[in-house]
């Protein structure tokens, strides 16, 4: 029986087996940000630890940087004082850091793999959720809490247990307006939210064949809200494309034997997983949330579930989640009136997710009343955006183009909802208050089906108001 | 040197129905702008216990009855989402000691065990029986037994789950993991040299 890249991975780093039973896993790459490590350099001050190697260590600021202004200090003092924390640690302890004015900062999940810091077999953690994100290369990428980012600092390992392999097989064509959120909103849609637990995810098939690395990313990224900690494609010609050349990525002699060194880490073909699930890509739809969690979706064109239906606990959910959303039982998901449009974070703020956003808001106006916020997930892809055009695109639509950052995703800078405010996402989570309001309200989509929302001022069907437009991918 | 031995947790218990509870309800994003996990217990469920001027909602953890409460009953997937360790960490500053759930989330639950709070797990009849218990009785104490995999209060017991690793952290007083990863130095060091990294080339 051969085995999977999850399993090759892990053997290959870890260590040995704890006390307690769980496996001392060596981690190569640590990606760090100023929320989840300051508390962790803190605790290596209070026993005395260094950072072990920190030339496997880098930093960037995502979460609290404002995108309308980088003029210090912050208007927010809390904001200020956590970036400056995290330039004294950065500083004090050796780490590369990509600072607001390297021209690399973003979201560290969008600049691990842009700078080439991600690659295939690597483990790599960062205190954040959607560290799964880095699996798109066949790494093996782990969202940790604080008390592990000061463990990985101090010894460049973590404690952690094996997990099961599900492979996840999507098949066929997707039809025109269809992209990898839609796949992803799918997959979690049809496993649950907590389906994923005890699960690393490996995805494959027709349809991860053909996607670029940039649609990988956006599935991989979201494992974790069907409850997988890690998710991971295996690496093919398209990872190694993206790679070549990168600022981190092996050169010369170095990067030949690194290609064949990726090319074996690859599943075999007769690996044995835990649990195979087989999709239709035919099957999937344009996708949209209706409720609070991500799992809470549907198809464009069905309608959001009528509570009545349904056994207890489910009705009890349902019940909360259309409470919290406004929404009518049975009533159609599309048609909901819009109030803010926001594309960006680190599911969809890359360069592929803006050129493909522009082609359909080219000549086209964001609807009255709608608030329109376009944020690039990092400086380098701002930058691409400009020099392609793409930014002017959005300005002329009567977008707001903003400076990198993970901004109204989580709201832990000034952009955030207001009230009960419905906001058409290409973010990863719709939970109660995620937006930054209590109250507010999200739906979770593809840029796509974001930018014919705000055009439209509803959510609305990319299909029906791009029409022809749209291609299949 | 051991930690304290995490053998069982007693006290009162608090219930909070629902399941999927996301760590952004549990500690909304706003609480995350510190550099310190000090005073994060205020933060608990503030958006799900507080209006925005501050004064109370009906929720569990304002209850009066339940004030002081120990255990914490909950539902199926909490603490989904996001790996913030600040979600257990004000679980812990607001006096909590153990979860009773019928699952948890995978972070999230590693993330407490490492605070030495145990997750524990059992079948929605038998936490629906204690939730239903306690609001006869908010005074009753109920005993979370990590040795012995049991919760037990007045006269009625049930079985519950722990991952062997976790328990044996726990009972053993190796909850933290940090002085053994630092044993392993010399695999470390082998492990550095053997395995790539990125650099600038």
């Amino acid at each position: 029986m051969g085995k999977s890249l999850y399993e090759k991975v892990w053997e290959a780093h870890a260590l040995r087996t704890l006390p307690n039973g769980q496996t001392q896993l060596f981690i190569d790459v640590h990606l760090i940000h100023e929320v989840t490590s300051p508390q962790a350099f803190g605790m290596l001050r209070d026993l005395g630890l260094k950072v072990r190697y920190p030339e496997r260590t880098f930093a960037t600021v995502d979460h609290i940087v404002p995108t309308h202004s980088l003029a210090e200090p912050f208007e927010d003092p809390q904001a200020d004082e956590m970036i400056r924390h995290l330039r004294k640690n950065v500083a004090e302890h050796g780490i590369t850091f990509f600072d607001v004015t390297s021209g690399r900062q973003g979201i560290v999940h969008v600049i691990g793999p842009e700078n080439g810091i991600t690659q295939p077999g690597m483990t790599i953690a960062c205190g954040d959720s959607h560290t799964s994100t880095h699996g798109a290369f066949g790494a093996i990428a782990f969202g940790i809490g604080t008390t592990q980012v000061r463990d990985v600092l101090a010894t460049q390992t973590m404690a952690v247990s094996k997990l099961k392999v599900r492979r996840i097989n999507v098949d066929g064509r997707l039809g025109p307006g269809v992209y990898a959120k839609d796949v992803i909103l799918h997959i979690i849609r049809t496993l649950g939210v907590n389906g994923g637990i005890g699960y690393a995810y490996e995805y494959g098939g027709s349809v991860f064949d053909r996607f670029s690395m940039e649609e990988r990313m956006t599935v991989c990224n979201m494992s974790i809200e069907g409850g997988a900690r890690i998710g991971y494609v295996n690496p093919d010609q398209t990872t190694f494309d993206y790679l070549k050349g990168r600022p981190y990525a092996p050169k010369g002699e170095a990067w030949d034997r690194a290609v064949e060194r990726w090319k074996a880490l690859a599943s075999d073909p007769d690996a044995h997983y835990d649990d195979v699930v087989n999709i239709r890509a035919e099957d999937i739809a344009p996708t949209v949330t209706w409720g609070i969690n991500p799992g809470q979706g549907c198809a464009i064109d069905e309608r959001v579930p009528d509570p009545a239906h349904y056994p207890e606990p489910q009705r009890a959910a349902i019940e909360e989640a259309l409470a919290h959303m406004k929404l009518k039982p049975g009533q159609p998901i599309k048609g909901v009136k819009v109030d803010v449009a926001f594309l960006g974070s680190c599911t969809n703020g890359r360069i592929s997710d803006f050129r493909e956003a522009a082609k359909y808001l080219k000549g086209r106006k964001v609807a009255p009343g709608v608030r329109a916020i376009a944020v690039p997930g990092s400086q380098q892809v701002a930058k691409q955006c400009e020099e392609e055009g793409i930014a002017d695109i959005f300005r002329e639509a009567g977008f707001e183009w903003r400076g990198a950052g993970c901004s109204m995703c989580l709201a832990m800078n000034p952009d955030r909802l207001v009230g009960d405010e419905l906001c058409a996402s290409s973010s990863n989570r719709n939970f109660k208050g995620r937006q930054g309001s209590a109250t507010g309200r999200t739906v979770l989509m593809s840029p796509v089906m974001v930018v014919a929302a705000a055009v439209t001022g509803r959510i609305s069907d990319a299909r029906e108001v791009f029409g022809a437009e749209l291609v299949g991918a | 040197m051991p930690l304290e031995a995490i053998k069982q947790v007693s006290g009162r218990a608090v219930y909070l129905p629902g399941d999927d509870i996301d760590t952004d309800r549990i500690t909304p994003a706003r609480y995350l702008k510190v550099v310190t996990f000090d005073g994060l217990g205020e933060a608990l469920f503030y958006d799900e216990r507080f209006n925005p001027d501050g004064s109370e909602k009906p929720h569990p953890l304002n209850d009066p009855r339940f004030k002081g409460a120990r255990i914490m009953l909950v539902g199926a997937n909490f603490g989904c989402g996001s790996s913030r360790e600040h979600a257990p960490q004000a679980i812990y500053r607001a006096g909590f000691r153990a979860l009773v759930g019928e699952s948890f989330a995978e972070i999230f639950f590693g993330n407490a065990t490492t605070l030495s709070m145990p997750c524990v797990t059992a079948p929605k009849a038998d936490i629906a029986a204690l939730a239903r218990a306690i609001e006869e009785d908010p005074n009753l104490i109920v005993t979370v037994d990590v040795e012995r995999l049991e919760v037990r209060y007045a006269d009625k017991a049930f079985k519950v789950n722990l991952p062997p690793t976790a328990q044996k952290a726990l009972v053993e007083g190796r909850w933290d993991p940090i002085a053994d990863l630092l044993e392993a130095s010399d695999l470390i060091e082998e492990a550095h040299a053997r395995l790539p990294r990125a650099t600038l080339s």
